[in-house]
């Protein structure tokens, strides 16, 4: 348990400011709360490419797994000031 | 000590473009290369880049390579090297059609060929007319260069170390470069690679200020292993700072905002720039705008509750044309600020961008030193891409030189490796006391006890930055920053851990990636004190005027003594006349 979030947390390092800035709070803030499946959805979510990755934060792409789609939404809910 | 050992032909430190396009050129010649990145290679900050990479193919307007180095030198306010400067302007049209075949989808034209777009300080027949030079895989020109040359490297068998964090590099008593010890970060396991020639490509180091438009990685780890193995910074005091960063947060609002008509105001409401540049107003050039803000905020003509940014008014363009010309920038505004553009104007600051300066090289890649008479290469050491300071971008870069710095010089330094494992055939015996340091670098982070946190002592190293050695810069200003600097620095001691686990800790790579700010902002803030002149990104409000008599030179700040050189600008091009010191106007 600790080491996949140890993991996932390295994951959330990635080549954008933009996405650094949602996923690492996220991840800090969120994730504990979060239910095993969409924790689950949360990792597969970060294994896309940074630029898709970006789209779908962004909202520009929706993902086709609703459980990845919902978690994507809540990243991007957390986001902000 | 049963530490673990692998050996290459070249090791690699970093798989950004500058780290990909090196390890490709040799591969392909049968070198045994080891690319070592801390994030999985497609992750890295190339992936970031969206405006595209210069060259002058002429498809757009007229152009020539030759044009393209005057724009280059001028942009460089005359600090670039003009050797350097024109190899890689040469170079250009031919690194971006290999690119082409690698698979970059470079965006078309009706007539089939690359699209070019105007971009800042690019002018035809040295200073004329725009030029249009820029070319682009719509806006993700760096993820698809990035995701090709991963894919060329796989094909030619490049051996890759993915998520593995370079802690230092090994050194014997004759000054030679060994290769690097490294941890793998999922199991905290160190490792020592040993290589004929190594390359640093570890990029930019953005995270020296607080408001950056770069991704946390870029922490600038191999310029703090460079300082640490005796070598010198270059040119650290050119930070090129982007006037229009989301305040508080960094991330980067593009020139395009203010191209499509939007402008900046400060409290009162006033449109400010027209007293900076009362012709190119809000459109001035990078430094001007971001100064003019800094100045604004200073004075106390701030925009919100701290009086600490302006606004950039966007809302008068309607949300149609910020749909169809700025949808990127829209979302990324709500995103970070919940606030609609097209309603509310938006909150800007200067944000730190791109770090000219670094591991000085020569042309060929080389990582090279002062001695008594001129200067001596770093047997078996390379640098390339940003961490690098060949010095093609002098004290300014000009948007889209970097992708092409990077895929250039990386290609050149593989060449010339290619070249010296020719003549140096057999590894050199390891020199043990040197990796025992290395050793001791990691193992310090296993002491326990209470300390303080390495997140405050960053984020404190970040504002002190960002306040004593920003945009606004002055002897007294830059003086208490050397001081808050040291106080910060002798602090390191004190910093502990609280998680000692081996696998993925994040807070151990943390740790050695602050000590290596620490010692990145050390040599930017003294550069800057020391440099009493304004050049490009170093403005200095005391000395307003550029001074080609004292300062046409590049500073080299060294770790030992804290100590500052400097050596004279490469003048001379390779066959052009020189572009001799002019007024830099727009
Ligand atoms: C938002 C943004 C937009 C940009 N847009 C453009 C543009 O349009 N055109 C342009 O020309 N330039 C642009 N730039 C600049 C350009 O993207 C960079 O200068 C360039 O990509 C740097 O490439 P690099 O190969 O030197 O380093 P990077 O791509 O930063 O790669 C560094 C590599 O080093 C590795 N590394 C670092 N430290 C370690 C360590 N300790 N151990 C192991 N590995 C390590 C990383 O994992 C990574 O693989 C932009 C920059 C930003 C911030």
């Amino acid at each position: 348990m600790e080491q996949k979030r140890a993991r996932l947390l390295w994951q959330c390092r990635r080549g954008m400011l933009e996405l650094d800035a949602m996923l690492q709070p996220f991840m800090e803030k969120v994730y504990d709360d979060l239910p095993g499946q969409q924790q689950q959805a949360f990792a597969e979510l970060l294994s896309n490419p940074d630029q898709v990755l970006l789209e779908i934060l962004m909202g520009r792409t929706i993902p086709e797994n609703k459980d990845v789609a919902n978690v994507a939404r809540r990243v991007r809910e957390a986001a902000g000031p | 000590m049963s530490l673990a050992r692998r050996k290459f032909d070249v090791l690699a430190i970093g798989a950004g473009g500058g780290g990909l396009r090196s390890a490709l050129q040799l591969s392909r010649e049968e070198a045994n290369v080891a690319v070592v990145s801390k994030v999985f290679p497609t992750r890295s900050h190339t992936v970031a880049a969206q405006g595209g990479i210069n060259a002058a193919l002429a498809n757009v307007l007229p152009d020539n390579w030759h044009w393209h180095m005057y724009d280059t030198v001028k942009g460089s306010d005359y600090l670039g090297d003009q050797d350097a400067i024109e190899y890689m302007c040469r170079a250009a049209s031919h690194l971006v059609y290999e690119l082409e075949h690698y698979g970059v989808p470079f965006s078309r034209l009706d007539n089939g060929k690359i699209y070019q777009r105007p971009f800042g300080g690019q002018s035809q027949n040295f200073g004329g007319d725009q030029a249009a030079r820029t070319c682009a895989a719509a806006d993700r020109t760096g993820h698809a260069m990035l995701h090709s040359l991963y894919q060329q490297n796989i094909r030619a068998k490049t051996h890759f170390f993915d998520e593995y964090f370079a802690v230092d590099l090994i050194k014997d008593q004759d000054g030679f470069i060994l290769g690097a010890l490294v941890v793998e970060i999922e199991s905290g396991e160190p490792l020592l690679i040993e290589a004929k020639t190594t390359l640093l490509a570890t990029g930019g180091a953005g995270q020296l200020f607080r408001t950056n438009t770069n991704a946390r990685i870029n922490t600038g780890d191999g310029l703090g292993m460079a300082l640490r193995a005796g070598i010198p910074l270059q040119d650290m005091e050119f930070f090129q700072f982007h006037p229009t960063g989301i305040a508080g947060k960094g991330m980067l609002i593009t020139e395009g905002a203010r191209g499509e008509g939007g402008y900046l105001l400060n409290k009162d409401g006033e449109r400010f720039m027209e007293r900076y540049a009362p012709h190119a107003k809000d459109l001035a050039s990078r430094d001007v705008v971001s100064r003019a803000i800094a100045t604004e905020v200073r004075e106390g003509r701030g925009c919100g509750p701290e009086g600490d940014y302006v606004l950039l008014k966007l809302d008068h363009l309607g949300q149609e044309v910020l749909n169809k010309r700025l949808p990127g920038i829209s979302d990324t505004i709500q995103t970070f600020l919940h606030i609609d553009p097209a309603k509310e104007p938006v909150p800007v600051f200067p944000t730190a961008h791109y770090t000219m300066g670094g591991i000085p090289t020569n042309r060929h890649g080389r990582v090279v030193v002062p001695v008594e008479q001129g200067e001596e290469e770093i047997p078996g050491l390379y640098a390339a891409g940003e961490c690098a300071c060949v010095s093609v971008h002098g004290a300014n870069r000009l948007g889209g030189n970097s992708l092409l710095d990077i895929v250039v010089f990386g290609r050149a330094a593989g060449n010339d490796i290619i070249d010296y494992l020719k003549k140096n055939r057999y590894h050199r015996q390891l020199d043990n006391s040197s990796v025992e340091q290395a050793m001791a670098r990691l193992t310090r982070w296993d002491q326990k006890g209470d300390g303080e946190r390495v997140a405050d002592l960053r984020y404190e190293l970040q504002a002190t930055m960002e306040k004593y050695c920003g945009v606004f810069r002055t002897k007294e200003v830059l003086q208490e920053g050397v001081e808050k600097v040291l106080q910060l620095e002798k602090r390191m001691a004190d910093v502990r851990l609280h998680d000692h686990s081996r696998v993925f800790n994040t807070a151990r790579i943390e740790a050695m990636e602050l000590e290596n700010l620490m010692d990145i902002a050390l040599a930017t803030v003294v550069s800057a004190l020391a440099r009493e002149e304004s050049r490009g990104a170093h403005s200095r409000i005391d000395f307003p005027q550029r001074d080609d008599v004292h300062w046409l030179k590049h500073s080299l700040f060294f770790k030992e003594g804290r100590r500052l050189e400097y050596k004279p600008v490469t003048l001379k091009p390779l066959s052009v006349e020189s572009f001799p010191p002019k007024e830099r106007v727009y």
